[in-house]
């Protein structure tokens, strides 16, 4: 038996050159988790910028080390400060992001259902979204006086436009095909919105929750910085002046970890709502 | 049940989809509807379920209803339309829920329908679980649930696989063995025109005119025989006469815009 390969037309091939293995060019571009990676980079980071601390490289006074930092935040957690400040902002960020959510959630949900709604509500949200929204804290404090008020309205309006966009282009991309399909199946029209439009645009809302969420936590900080007695951005305000600068990133160090509890609830919610992805 | 279409006409602005269509699909019968591409057999087939508005013309059903029947004139789609946050026998429980029925009879038609199909096992799984051939069966059962009196069938096998196309074809066949259920099947497959149909109307391109409409008359279940091979060539050879040149100009004018 010959080992010369045959072709299609049974013809023996004359090379009889060494086979050579095919070499794997697929490399490259695959992603490859790095388990470690993550935490590693910041325990580097934490242990330079100490030690810059610690070598008199930069003064502690500009740039605080780590440890201070915490001790810091331990001794704010100690005279029950951090809480006071703590329930301040997320009581404003509560109330704020639901007025928001809910109000924008309705407009959003009549534009993406309502043709006379998305022909009125279309070019209005796309006047007043870029508006930045800190912009108009005077004219609220003018509006509702510089307490409470002023503050849910500046973190409401901040919200509503996002979610409105967003509750929008979530209805307006449920599959058509689904909504054709109840109907023709003669679903009644409000059947067709709760179990079909509704779930459908869940994940679009629950995206914008996400950038709602932030917009929320920057909108606060704005707030509180120009008139609160209470909250972390009045904190990190009031600190800052006093030149205590261990403080002011330990109220940092609170937002930081403020918005990664908020990211961090939203998948979870997200995880639950959209287990079918 | 019986579909009468007459002097059916549809545009989309100034684009005439459907031009003149006369066409009545008797009880029991399969009527297969063909040709190229934009020529205007699925708005044909919502129209006929009502789900798309027609410009001009009729369009009627008449005849008797099965019992039980909840939904005379029921779609299968080619994209199936499940609801991907839903398992499968809530799929099927969604086009019940809004019906006066017991619980019990809701459950006895979830349960007949996915057995029928062969799906029981995979009541709890989530469409994405399944392969196409199989969300394309719980579409079927889903449209069982509702003891439908018409089939309104778009393109159901064009997105799977030839071996599940045989199966589910082997399936349709079945079906309308045991319950003679009317059927309009539009397809770009003339082979599963000639498996499946009792009648292939053929449209011309856009905007869609009914050419013709080509009796099959081999009993569905002998086409698989030899003996029948020599008719279904020669209708077959009918049918790609029809539709060659149409679908060739249908094709330029696609690439053309």
């Amino acid at each position: 038996m010959p080992d010369t390969p045959m072709t299609g037309a049974s013809l023996p091939l004359q090379d009889r050159s060494p086979a050579q293995p095919v070499r794997f060019r697929g490399g490259g571009f695959a992603v490859k988790t790095h388990r470690w990676a993550a935490l590693l980079a910041f325990v580097l980071l934490i242990a330079v910028w100490e030690s810059t601390n610690r070598f008199g490289l930069v003064s502690a006074l500009f740039l605080p080390p780590p440890s201070a930092v915490a001790s810091a935040l331990a001794g704010m957690a100690q005279d029950g400060s951090l809480w006071q400040h703590l329930k301040a902002s997320l009581m404003r960020i509560g109330v704020g992001w639901a007025m928001g959510t809910v109000a924008g959630m309705a407009v959003g949900f009549a534009m993406g259902i309502g043709s006379v709604a998305r022909a009125v509500g279309v070019p209005l949200v796309s006047a007043f979204f870029p508006i930045p929204k800190i912009a108009l804290l005077p004219l609220f404090i003018l509006w509702f006086g510089i307490g409470e008020p002023s503050k849910f309205a500046t973190i409401g309006f901040g919200v509503f436009f996002p979610t409105v966009i967003a509750t929008y282009s979530a209805i307006d991309s449920v599959p058509r095909n689904l909504i054709r399909m109840a109907q023709s199946f003669g679903l009644p029209w409000a059947s067709i919105l709760r179990k079909i439009v509704l779930p459908g645009a869940l994940p679009g809302i629950l995206a914008g929750f996400r950038i709602t969420a932030s917009i929320a936590l920057i909108l606060v900080v704005a707030a509180e910085m120009i008139g609160a007695e209470y909250g972390i951005g009045a904190f990190v305000l009031t600190a800052g002046n006093l030149m205590l600068t261990d403080q002011l990133l330990a109220g940092v160090l609170v937002l930081s970890l403020l918005g990664l509890t908020i990211g961090t609830v939203l998948s979870i919610l997200e995880r639950r709502l959209l287990k079918w992805r | 049940m019986r579909l009468i279409i007459k002097d059916l006409c549809h545009r989309y602005d100034d684009l005439v989809v459907l031009d003149g269509i006369d066409l009545t699909v008797q009880e029991g019968e399969v009527l297969a509807v063909i040709g190229p591409s934009g020529c205007g057999k699925s708005t044909l087939l919502g129209i006929a379920g009502g789900i798309v508005a027609p410009t001009s013309g009729t369009i009627a059903v008449a005849g008797e209803v099965p019992d039980g029947c909840l939904n005379p004139v029921t779609f299968i789609f080619q994209d199936f339309a499940l609801l991907p946050w839903r398992s499968v026998e809530d799929n099927l429980a969604l086009v019940l829920e809004h019906h006066p029925l017991s619980a019990a009879e809701r459950r006895e038609r979830i349960e007949s329908g996915l057995r029928r199909m062969g799906l029981w096992d995979f009541r709890k799984a989530l469409p994405k679980q399944l392969s196409g051939g199989m969300r394309q069966r719980v579409g079927i059962a889903r449209a069982l649930a509702v003891r439908p009196a018409m089939l309104l069938l778009d393109e159901p096998l064009s997105a799977l696989d030839a071996q599940t196309r045989e199966l589910l074809m082997e399936d349709f066949l079945a079906l309308w063995q045991r319950e003679r259920t009317t059927a309009v099947y539009v397809t770009h497959n003339l082979d599963e025109a000639l498996r499946l149909a009792d009648r292939v109307a053929v449209l011309s391109r856009r905007p869609g005119r009914l050419r013709e409409i080509v009796t099959i008359e081999e009993p569905r279940d002998q086409r698989l025989e030899p003996s029948a091979q020599a008719h279904l060539a020669a209708v077959r050879d009918r049918l790609w006469h029809l539709i060659r040149a149409e679908a060739q100009l249908a094709d330029r004018e696609i690439a053309d815009a």
